[in-house]
């Protein structure tokens, strides 16, 4: 008996997914480039990737709670891109790190010294101004460093990084939108922007000084330059920044560390023990 | 302008259902088919939201990439139907926040198998098979449904659900060819969900007192008993190919009349759980209610930008 018999009804073509489907690379020349330095690029797809599972984790909880239903949809599609993003990152790193290892190696079975995520992506969900203001942050630095590697060496993580960049043009849409409408909003609005602005302030400076991509093309003083030039202007928009300075965001107390080295917040345990608690509970078992 | 007589509205209306043609937004209609669709299509509305909850409390926890960013998405359509299907609603005068707010003090209600909770990730494959599987059998004939809006968000939900219910067979599948424990896992959500989803097509024919006149308006097609009988009739041979059982001992082929025998479910449980007492009625309301209370900061300020904007765009106008 095949797969396609067991779909009684006999119409098993009408699949989106195949059952056999399990490499998102599938079809595609894989070799690491020459010139390219292997260990870069994979260290580089892991922490991209790792940011963008625990980014999707924290949308995920969102289900279901979101203060309208266009938002439900929003954040989810958000959630769903980001995911998407973190399984070719991770399908990537297993073949430049020459481990072989596939996307749930990565998401399920390290542990979170092992996690390459920068520490803004773990902190707790708080309220919809913290994850509006922190999507906003995360999704225009992302961008930024997408926008650099769509022309990377490596022809993988450059297309990986093309399709990133039409996705996360629309996050960063929607968080300055949302950014606009609470900070131009009511006073308790504004006032839970500024707020989420100032919690996530210290976090800023290990995005800002990250150098992952910078190998492969995303050049950290640039990304961080434009990083701080976008966010002034939706601030401004939003009536929330505090001068006219190209700094809108107070970094001076910045927390020493960098999850890209493995030093987290005690956040990103229980948020990893959650993730990885069914998958763990049943190593042997087939999903 | 000298008014239509009503009996001539009425005649019209009956003509266009006679004929199996649509009744549109700004046709007459009268008010009882009015009062029921909106009943009908709220509860519906409130069923695809509050169906969120049972299977996205695994997104979070599904133990694969693939599966997770499956579930995810479903959860998605999900809202997205609630969505449209409350557009719909508001095509005949209802308010969606009006809606919302007799959900969460009880006033309308929501389909009762969302009442039970979800104890493993085999939930999730089993709501898909059956859940989603019953949904298309009683709404597969209602894209047909006499009010227009209604049968077109019909067809776009028909489409969806197809998919999430071959999604959910399809992670069962793949849990059965895994280890005893998997299988074990999906037979008991089986033996779990089987009978609530029996219950999804509502009373007993001879006990459903809204029905006759929904049949005569077009609103159903066909009755709760001859739907259910479709539901068994599908999902017994995908049981066989699955290898799990039915826990039915009365649920047999009969050759004469062409459809499988099975017993009835119990029908006071239905009673009770559409009455409130179900596992999980009280839990399902609270968290819709706390979402729906803790954004309304985050309504109002959307309102408030909102309102300022069209103040600032007409100064702008008039300056």
């Amino acid at each position: 008996m095949t797969d396609e018999d067991l779909y009684v009804d006999g119409d098993g073509a009408r699949w989106a997914f195949g059952t056999g489907f399990t490499d998102p690379l599938h079809g595609i020349d894989q070799t690491v480039p020459d010139g390219v330095d292997a260990e870069d690029l994979a260290a580089c797809c892991l922490a991209l990737g790792d940011d963008a599972l625990v980014s999707a984790q924290r949308l995920a909880e969102w289900c279901t709670r979101a203060p309208e239903l266009e938002e439900e949809l929003a954040l989810a599609n958000i959630g769903l891109d980001l995911l998407g993003q973190a399984r070719l990152l991770y399908a990537r790193a297993g073949r430049a790190d020459g481990t072989g290892h596939g996307e749930d190696a990565y998401a399920y079975f390290r542990d979170p010294e092992d996690f390459r995520n920068i520490r803004l992506a773990e902190l707790p969900g708080g309220d919809f101004a913290f994850t509006v203001a922190r999507l906003l942050v995360l999704s225009v630095w992302r961008l930024a460093v997408c926008e650099a590697l769509a022309t990377a060496p490596d022809p993988v993580l450059a297309a990986i990084a093309a399709k990133s960049v039409k996705e996360l043009a629309y996050h960063r849409r929607w968080a300055a939108e949302w950014t606009v409408r609470l900070g131009d909003g009511t006073e308790e609005s504004a006032a839970r922007m500024r707020a989420a602005l100032d919690e996530l302030a210290p976090w800023l400076d290990e995005l800002l000084s990250d150098s992952t991509a910078a190998r492969l093309g995303a050049e950290p003083a640039a990304v961080a330059a434009r990083t701080r030039l976008e966010l002034f202007h939706v601030l401004a928009d939003a009536g929330l920044n505090r001068s006219t300075d190209v700094s809108p965001l107070d970094t001076s107390a910045f927390l020493p560390g960098s999850g890209r080295n493995g030093q987290h917040t005690p956040h990103l345990a229980p948020l990893l023990a959650e993730l990885q608690s069914v998958a763990r509970a049943h190593p042997d078992a087939s999903w | 302008m000298q008014e239509t007589p009503a009996s001539m509205n009425t005649s019209v209306f009956e003509d266009t259902i006679a004929r199996d043609q649509r009744i549109e937004p700004r046709d007459w209609m009268p008010d009882a088919y009015r009062a029921t669709l909106v009943r009908q299509i709220a509860q519906h509305a409130h069923s695809e939201i509050i169906g969120m909850q049972p299977e996205g409390e695994w997104i979070t926890r599904a133990p694969s990439l693939r599966r997770k960013a499956i579930l995810f998405a479903k959860v998605q359509d999900e809202a997205g139907h609630g969505l449209y299907l409350y557009s719909a609603a508001e095509t005949l005068g209802a308010d969606r926040t009006d809606m919302t707010e007799r959900l969460i003090d009880g006033r309308q209600k929501y389909s009762s198998i969302f009442n039970y909770p979800t104890r493993t990730f085999a939930d999730v494959g089993v709501i898909g098979w059956f859940v989603d599987g019953a949904a298309i059998c009683n709404q597969v004939p209602l894209c047909r449904t006499s009010y227009g809006p209604y049968g077109r968000a019909m067809v776009r939900v028909c489409k969806e659900e197809s998919f999430h219910q071959r999604q959910g067979y399809e992670l069962l599948l793949t849990m059965m060819r895994g280890t005893d424990e998997q299988r074990a896992m999906v037979q008991d959500a089986v033996d779990r969900w089987w009978w609530p989803s029996l219950m999804m097509f509502g009373p007993p024919d001879d006990d459903s007192p809204n029905s006759a006149r929904s049949m005569a308006w077009g609103i159903k097609r066909h009755s709760n008993d001859v739907l259910r009988q479709r539901f068994v009739d599908m999902t017994v041979p995908q049981a066989e190919k699955l290898g799990v059982t039915l826990p039915d001992p009365g649920l047999r082929w009969n050759e004469e009349r062409g459809h499988h025998d099975f017993s009835a479910p119990d029908w006071d449980e239905l009673k009770r759980v559409v009455s409130g007492d179900g596992p999980c009625n009280a839990e399902r309301i609270a968290r819709r209610r706390a979402a729906h209370e803790e954004g309304a900061w985050v309504r109002r300020a959307a309102a408030a930008h909102a309102a300022k904007r069209t103040a600032r765009s007409r100064r702008g106008a008039a300056a």
